[in-house]
């Protein structure tokens, strides 16, 4: 009988049946990621209002002192005794205490965002009651723009971090799974091309991307109302090129090693300093100057740099080239490394 | 030579450890001719494994010559992938794939080769077709293993102890596989440690001990050697067995060996041999325990050659 079969067909078609009957793969791979967006999301997402929490000390004065705050919107007061007062604003109950007199006294944690807020707001209230008229007169004008809040930011970085792990993983561990089990041997003993396999590796892997991208993109955008402004087929390419990457990482990290334990080490070894310094929850910017060259030769902070500059900023995806080629660059070398001293047996 | 299937000469494998070297192979010949069953007997660590993935191409040899089929690895590799079957010693195969799906794809991996649905039907595996990897009996494991080596419709075809550590009713029926193999023209090179498995399917058997043949030949020209067909074997109350030097001048007894359950004699003739024990135990006032004759095996051929059973653990080379 001639041989109908594909080989590389069918070693897809084995990643896959595999990958779907492992039911933690696929939680990890799918669910994980959307309950971290979701998570996230909610415990980020724009509240109505800020409150501000305000304990007036108990005071012959403190009865007026709490009506004038309660006469203006967003404050939440209560008249305590001295010592419950402060065991609140320990607790984080409170976010000031004002204690009425012939000065006011504010009690509170200046290094706390919002005590320091709280602090002007109170203010405000207190001296405009006592009569303090505003030179200028002011309007406000609110704006929530989407493209602007936490969530907005996060769900690009998400999908990074998503294509970084489940790449080294999806590869990496496979690989030395099949290892151990003297599959990788077995394979070799048969006429298999080995590019065939290393293809269905990488293939495989493109193949995953697609509903992770599509999983985390669409919570994104129906659960937070994230505005996609760049072009689908830009953010496409940007995950496509990122997978890729990561999957030739993965291949490196796995191309020795003959035990589980050690290529979990090294994977974790090389995603340790991309999960810190990438980008993924707050940006990268914010690292000090000399730690900046470090931090953009990374492959997944230039993921999320592009994956950013698309989504939220609706980037044209040739603005992108340079993000991309350094990815690449980090692929394509692991790659060659890894089929150069890739060990079969 | 193109009636021969695997030809080698001198083969050495040296491996490097943390305490010195290890000469698992060491210098070995072989001539495995087409279409017969060949087996490769010896304890553990004797070295089969070793020669037998380099036969395979799966190890480099420290030296010697190795051919298989008329070819040499390096230079006809894919060629000689195509037209060679294995069974490694020990292989995991994906647990949450089918019996179906994995013949499957290493049928695809050959340019030429056999429907997996018939190579189940020949290991008797087709009731297991969708069944997971991962839920098979060690036997129905080992059936795949081997039916994994047939559906490239090999010529040659190595299994590596394809029956160790199975209930006999497995072993049994992997028997049968090996045997149809024959029956095909497929020339088969077999390891094992069992000398019953060599005896009962291997027209010829090297016997392999410390990485060299020890001795080569049928079955039964291997037992012919040992100058007599049975083994008598006794044991008396307390274990004070009589003196060597009285045993071996019984009539038709050829070898007297202590064992450790009691004194093993390779006999000619044992209706000869055994009233004369029972007349000389008597004689010392030493009551008998147990008394049994059996045909000589492989196995005694093996105790012959190096005082050791099969079953022993290889020790350090001397
Ligand atoms: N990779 C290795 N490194 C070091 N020693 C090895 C290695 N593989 C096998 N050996 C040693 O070589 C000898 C022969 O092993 P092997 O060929 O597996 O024997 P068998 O298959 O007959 O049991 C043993 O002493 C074994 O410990
Ligand atoms: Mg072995």
């Amino acid at each position: 009988m001639r041989n109908r079969l594909h080989p590389l067909r069918e070693l897809l078609l084995a990643r896959f049946r595999e990958s779907f009957r492992e039911p933690e793969v696929v939680f990890w791979t799918y669910g994980f990621p959307l309950l971290l967006a979701v998570g996230l999301g909610i415990a980020f997402r724009n509240r109505p209002m800020e409150q501000i929490y305000v304990d007036v000390e108990q005071h012959t004065s403190a009865a007026a002192v709490a009506e004038h705050l309660r006469g203006s919107p967003g404050f939440t007061v209560e008249v305590h005794l001295r010592q419950a007062c402060r065991e609140r604003l320990r607790l984080g109950k409170s976010s000031i205490t004002v204690v009425p007199g012939e000065h006011y006294t504010f009690v509170y944690d200046p290094t706390r965002p919002e005590s320091a807020l709280a602090r002007q707001r109170v203010d405000d209230v207190l001296q405009r009651a006592a009569g303090r008229r505003d030179p200028i007169p002011i309007r406000e004008q609110q704006v929530q723009e989407p493209g602007a809040r936490y969530i907005d930011f996060l769900v690009p970085g998400l999908i990074g971090m998503n294509l970084m792990g489940s790449g080294m993983w999806g590869v990496g561990f496979v690989i030395v799974d099949m290892r151990v089990r003297k599959l990788l041997k077995r394979f070799v003993a048969t006429p298999m091309k080995r590019s065939d396999f290393l293809w269905s590796m990488v293939g495989g892997r493109m193949l995953f991307m697609f509903p992770e991208l599509g999983i985390i993109l669409g919570a994104g955008v129906l659960l937070f109302g994230v505005a996609v402004r760049g072009s689908i087929a830009g953010i496409f390419l940007i995950s496509v090129t990122g997978a890729l990457c990561f999957a030739g990482l993965g291949l490196l990290v796995a191309c020795r090693a003959q035990h589980i334990e050690t290529v979990s080490g090294l994977m974790n070894l090389v995603m340790l300093p991309m999960w810190l310094l990438s980008g993924v929850f707050f940006s990268s910017d914010r690292f000090p100057a000399y730690l900046q060259p470090l931090v953009q030769a990374l492959p997944l902070t230039q993921l999320n740099n592009a994956l950013r500059a698309v989504i939220l900023e609706g980037a044209p995806l040739p603005a992108q080239a340079g993000k991309l080629a350094i990815l690449v660059a980090w692929g394509g070398i692991s790659f060659a490394i890894a089929l150069r001293c890739f060990r079969w047996n | 030579m193109c009636d021969l299937a695997i030809r080698c000469h001198g083969l050495r494998k040296q491996y490097r450890t943390r305490n010195g070297t290890v000469d698992a192979v060491n210098g070995l010949d072989l001539e495995v001719r087409q279409g017969e069953c060949f087996g490769l007997l010896g304890p553990n660590g004797a070295g089969k494994t070793t020669t037998v993935e380099i036969l395979e191409g799966l190890l480099r040899a420290t030296s010697g010559e190795v051919e298989v089929l008329g070819m040499r690895w390096g230079e006809n590799d894919d060629e000689l992938r195509q037209r060679i079957g294995i069974s490694l010693q020990e292989t995991r195969f994906p647990e949450k794939l089918s019996v179906c799906e994995i013949l499957t794809l290493f049928r695809s991996f050959y340019r030429e080769g056999k429907d997996p649905t018939a190579v189940m039907e020949s290991v008797g595996l087709t009731e297991k077709a969708r069944a997971w990897a991962g839920k098979l009996s060690g036997g129905q494991t080992q059936r795949l293993a081997v039916a994994c080596a047939l559906v490239g419709n090999p010529d040659l075809v190595f299994l590596d102890e394809p029956t160790t550590g199975l209930d006999p009713q497995s072993r049994r029926q992997l028997w049968g596989i090996i045997r149809d193999l024959g029956s095909q023209g497929k020339t088969t090179l077999l390891t094992t440690h069992y000398m019953d498995e060599a005896e009962r399917l291997c027209d010829r058997v090297a016997v392999v001990d410390h990485g060299r043949v020890i001795a080569l030949g049928s079955p039964i020209e291997l037992i012919a050697t040992l100058g007599a067909h049975h083994v008598v074997e006794f044991a008396v109350e307390d274990g004070r067995h009589p003196a060597p030097e009285r045993l071996s001048v019984l009539p038709a007894v050829c070898e007297v060996r202590n064992e450790a359950k009691g004194v093993a004699l390779t006999v000619n003739e044992p209706h000869l041999t055994i009233p004369a024990l029972l007349q000389l135990l008597e004689m010392e006032n030493l009551t008998l325990v147990r008394l049994t004759t059996r045909q000589a095996s492989l196995e005694d051929v093996f105790v012959h050659l190096t005082g050791r059973h099969l079953d022993e653990e290889q020790t350090a080379p001397a």
